[in-house]
């Protein structure tokens, strides 16, 4: 896409404003917050439905990987697709297919073992995640 | 381990890393002062004292070395691409009273799609890594110990890495983080749809680790052509991270608002900037407020930027600020310096204490063109909330170019940035969540399928994640053999064993130093004639950083840096033993028992009478008070007088005051003096000294006085060098 530069424009405030004068400094501020609530409420809906890489490597800090775990890991996980399962999500289904423990689990997955199972788990609906 | 009473050992901050754990997690606020009386003064905005620091340079001689500390946090931002020697740094500016130590990151951090390790060397900043956040806090745990009081340890959670920092800040206890979406798609150029997915998770890990968040609208400031008609699109900026900040479930009072006055002399900075910071103030009430100076018009005058800096202050405190955020005078030229960090926070310190309480007596008008001006810009906020709507919402209107646009909204110089929705760095990485995605961790943010019915925590299905179980956390130390602090402090492990002592000005002995003149020149030869003298000294890599015009044809004032390439050893430093003073007790018992007389005088043609009488007066703790019988014989006198007076009185010393000292006036009144007490045949039993802040011991000394007393001199000091030279006499 291109950049879609604005034309310039003239200061029309005066013009524009005519439906603000009889607002009250109150009311102006509720409009403001009104607005900006608008505003914001799609990206918020947008960030609770989606995920990216950094956040699924967050995730995968918070379990106790190092960076570098965490970055292969995800990698791994994104070229098989199952990235919107959740990083963490597949490396639990992983530990359970394999009874192991997580780190265990996570360091056959990136030896490349043990992907079947898990890609496997989620075709059956997830039911039987713990 | 880590001493108070000598240099900061960075081997003991680098020890035992593994295993280091924060103390606390979370901002901490100053405590309002229990007791506001300090020395001789009452405040209104004062917090609790240091234990320990540095006091103002006039406090230490004049007002008894107090040293009230105001009732906000204040910033200092630290930047030299080593943090070992930030941390030498961030001591200082603790003494002086900073609370708010902020970490700039290096240069490309933010492109960085991962988390670095070790501690190699950053460029304008420094690679916030695990080990260097450990080594940072530890430093601080001691530092605040010292003045007694918690810092707050500060970066940035921003670039594509924005969930990892997040964790990696909330698992190491760094107490406030700037976070805005917005600055990760205007300045960086990162993809505005994973800027935003990410903030998301970003900012539910700050909430948790109760990390005070700072958003980027100031860099609009800093940006744009002309600063302060970005006043509508600042309050529109502060609002979208307030409020996405807000629904991600951030408490309001860990929201902190980045507010600069958009403008700077020699426009009408207040007038313009007043109206701007009350509606701030007025939308967003319950936000904290984080006050920055203006840079957008810095240059290389360090006192241009310092009453910038202060007209700045002069806004804190005529609105309301709860962090004050301090630029060096020298960030026109250069990354900061040492002492321009310190010279910053002294200015903030002296600045909010000079201006106490001024809300008291000084009100801000409640109708006129304040409150006009003020409406104006918040009705050209609203107007600008409503277009990005009418367009389709927030990316539509960054596509478009909205931001950033020089224009006074609603008028556009179609100059602003302008972003593609689709593009930028990391764009197409955010996927949808699956019906059953899961993320078996605490303090996440957004749609996550964990199992029913179970109330437990969401680390339960792993036993427990780095949050609730720090101990799982994996600490890496170094990855690059040669690139890392060890390396460095290696190279300089000579210096640091030594006694020799070389300039600094940002790491361990560099060497560099400044140097100032004033050349009776025009710029362009002056410019070049300073250098050349530079060489002549001896020193390298000389540098012209600043000229300023005295007068197009007669003088230019000139500041270079260089490096010495030398050093000093310490141990074969002759340093004058300093005569120890008798306690007040002694001198007193002394005079009562052989009672003293001594005549004073200021002479030659010099009207200046009041450091004499601090000396003598009773009132200032002078002589009089230890019994002394002064005989003051005023101002321009000439020095046979003061002689007279000797002889007439019986005194045993007289005491001559010197201040102007051009075509070395104040050497000559030293030297007649002792030549005429000589020809009176009464040198032998009269103690000859003089004082002035010119004056110095050696000095008055080679005149052919007995003693020389310079500026920070006591009466106390002169009362104990009086007895003690009657007792050598007799």
């Amino acid at each position: 896409m291109e950049r879609r530069n604005v034309e310039r424009r003239p200061d029309d405030y005066t013009a524009r404003r005519a439906h603000l004068v009889e607002l009250d400094d109150e009311q102006l501020q509720e409009r403001f917050w009104e607005l900006a609530d608008r505003l914001v409420r799609p990206l918020v809906e947008l960030a609770e439905n989606h995920t990216s890489p950094s956040i699924e490597r967050s995730v995968l800090l918070r379990m106790g990987f190092s960076g570098d775990e965490a970055g292969r890991l995800v990698e791994a996980i994104a070229d098989r697709g199952l990235l919107g399962k959740g990083a963490g999500n597949v490396v639990l289904r992983a530990a359970g297919s394999m009874d192991l423990e997580v780190r265990p689990a996570a360091e056959e997955l990136l030896e490349g073992r043990g992907w079947d199972a898990v890609e496997a788990s989620f075709d059956g609906g997830g039911a039987d995640s713990c | 381990m880590l001493k108070s009473d000598g240099k900061l050992d960075i081997d003991a901050v680098l020890a035992n890393l593994e295993s280091y754990r924060p103390r606390r997690r979370g901002w901490s606020w100053r405590k309002p002062a229990a007791d506001a009386t300090v020395g001789s003064f009452t405040y209104r905005q004062i917090s609790e004292p240091q234990e320990q620091g540095v006091p103002l340079p006039a406090a230490t001689r004049s007002f008894g070395g107090i040293d009230p500390q105001p009732e906000c946090v204040i910033t200092t931002e630290i930047a030299s691409g080593r943090f070992e020697d930030d941390l030498r740094r961030m001591r200082m500016a603790a003494w002086h009273g900073a609370d708010h130590l902020m970490v700039i990151r290096t240069a490309g951090q933010s492109h960085f799609d991962g988390l670095i390790e070790g501690t190699p060397e950053g460029v304008g900043g420094i690679p916030i890594t695990r080990k260097q956040l450990r080594a940072t806090r530890k430093a601080l745990d001691f530092i605040e110990d010292e003045v007694g009081r918690p810092l707050n340890f500060h970066s940035y959670v921003s670039g594509v890495a924005g969930p990892e920092i997040g964790v990696l800040f909330a698992e190491e206890g760094v107490n406030g983080a700037h976070q805005d979406p917005q600055y990760n798609v205007l300045y960086r150029n990162v993809n505005m749809v994973r800027s935003f997915v990410d903030a998301a998770v970003a900012k539910s890990l700050m909430s948790w680790a109760e990390m005070l968040q700072i958003d980027g609208a100031h860099n609009a400031n800093a940006t744009a052509r002309e600063a302060w008609k970005v006043m509508p699109e600042l309050l529109v900026q502060h609002a979208i991270n307030t409020r996405y900040s807000e629904l991600i479930g951030m408490p309001k009072d860990l929201i902190g608002l980045s507010t600069v006055p958009p403008t700077a002399p020699p426009a009408p900075a207040i007038f313009m900037d007043l109206p701007y910071a009350v509606a701030l103030r007025e939308l967003f009430p319950d936000c904290k407020m984080r006050a920055q100076m203006n840079t957008r018009y810095i240059e290389s005058d360090t006192r241009e930027a310092t009453v910038t800096h202060v007209l700045n202050l002069l806004v804190s405190r005529l609105t309301s600020v709860d962090v004050q955020s301090t630029i060096t005078p020298d960030e026109g030229r250069n990354v900061p310096w040492h002492h321009f960090n310190v010279a910053a926070v002294d200015t903030a310190k002296q600045s909010l204490l000079g201006m106490d309480g001024i809300l008291d007596m000084v009100q801000l008008k409640d109708e006129g063109v304040l409150v006009e001006r003020k409406r104006e810009i918040i009705e050209r906020a609203v107007l600008f909330l409503e277009e990005i709507l009418e367009v389709g919402g927030y990316f539509e209107s960054v596509a478009r170019g909205y931001f950033v646009d020089s224009g006074y909204y609603p008028e556009r110089n179609g100059d602003g940035i302008a972003r593609d929705p689709e593009g930028g760095v990391a764009a197409g990485t955010v996927i949808p969540r699956d019906a059953d995605y899961l993320a078996p961790v605490c303090h996440h943010f957004g749609y996550n399928a964990l199992p029913d019915g179970d109330d437990g925590k969401p680390c339960d299905s792993i036993g427990g994640c780095t949050l609730c179980d720090p101990g799982k956390i994996v600490y890496v130390d170094e990855l690059d053999p040669e690139d890392n602090v060890h390396s460095r402090l290696e190279e300089k492990a000579d210096l640091r064993a030594s006694e020799r002592t070389r300039p600094e000005v940002e790491w361990f002995g560099d060497g560099w130093l400044t140097l100032n003149m004033m050349l009776p020149a025009p710029e362009e030869i002056a410019y070049y004639a300073a250098l050349q003298m530079v060489e002549k000294m001896g020193l390298e890599e000389a540098e012209v950083i600043h000229t300023g015009v005295m007068h197009p044809t007669e003088g230019t004032y000139v500041e270079i840096k260089a490096r010495a390439p030398y050093d000093v050893d310490a141990s074969t430093l002759e340093i004058p033993e300093k005569e120890e003073v008798l306690s007040e007790d002694e001198i007193r018992e002394e005079i009562d028992e052989r009672p003293m007389t001594v005549v004073a005088a200021t002479v030659g043609e010099d009207e200046h009478s009041v450091g004499m009488r601090e000396i003598i007066d009773i009132k200032h703790g002078g002589l009089e008070k230890f019994g002394v019988h002064c005989v003051y014989l005023g101002t321009s006198v000439p020095v046979d007088k003061a002689i007279d007076a000797a002889v007439e009185t019986d005194a045993s010393a007289i005491l001559i005051s010197t201040i102007i000292t051009h075509s070395d006036v104040h050497r000559k009144n030293m030297e007649r003096l002792d030549q005429l007490a000589r020809e009176k045949g009464i040198r032998d039993r009269l103690v000859l000294v003089a004082g002035g802040t010119q004056v110095t011991d050696d000095l008055a000394k080679s005149a052919g006085l007995d003693a020389g007393f310079g500026r920070g001199t006591t009466g106390h000091d002169v009362a104990s060098a009086l007895v003690r030279f009657r007792r050598d006499r007799s």
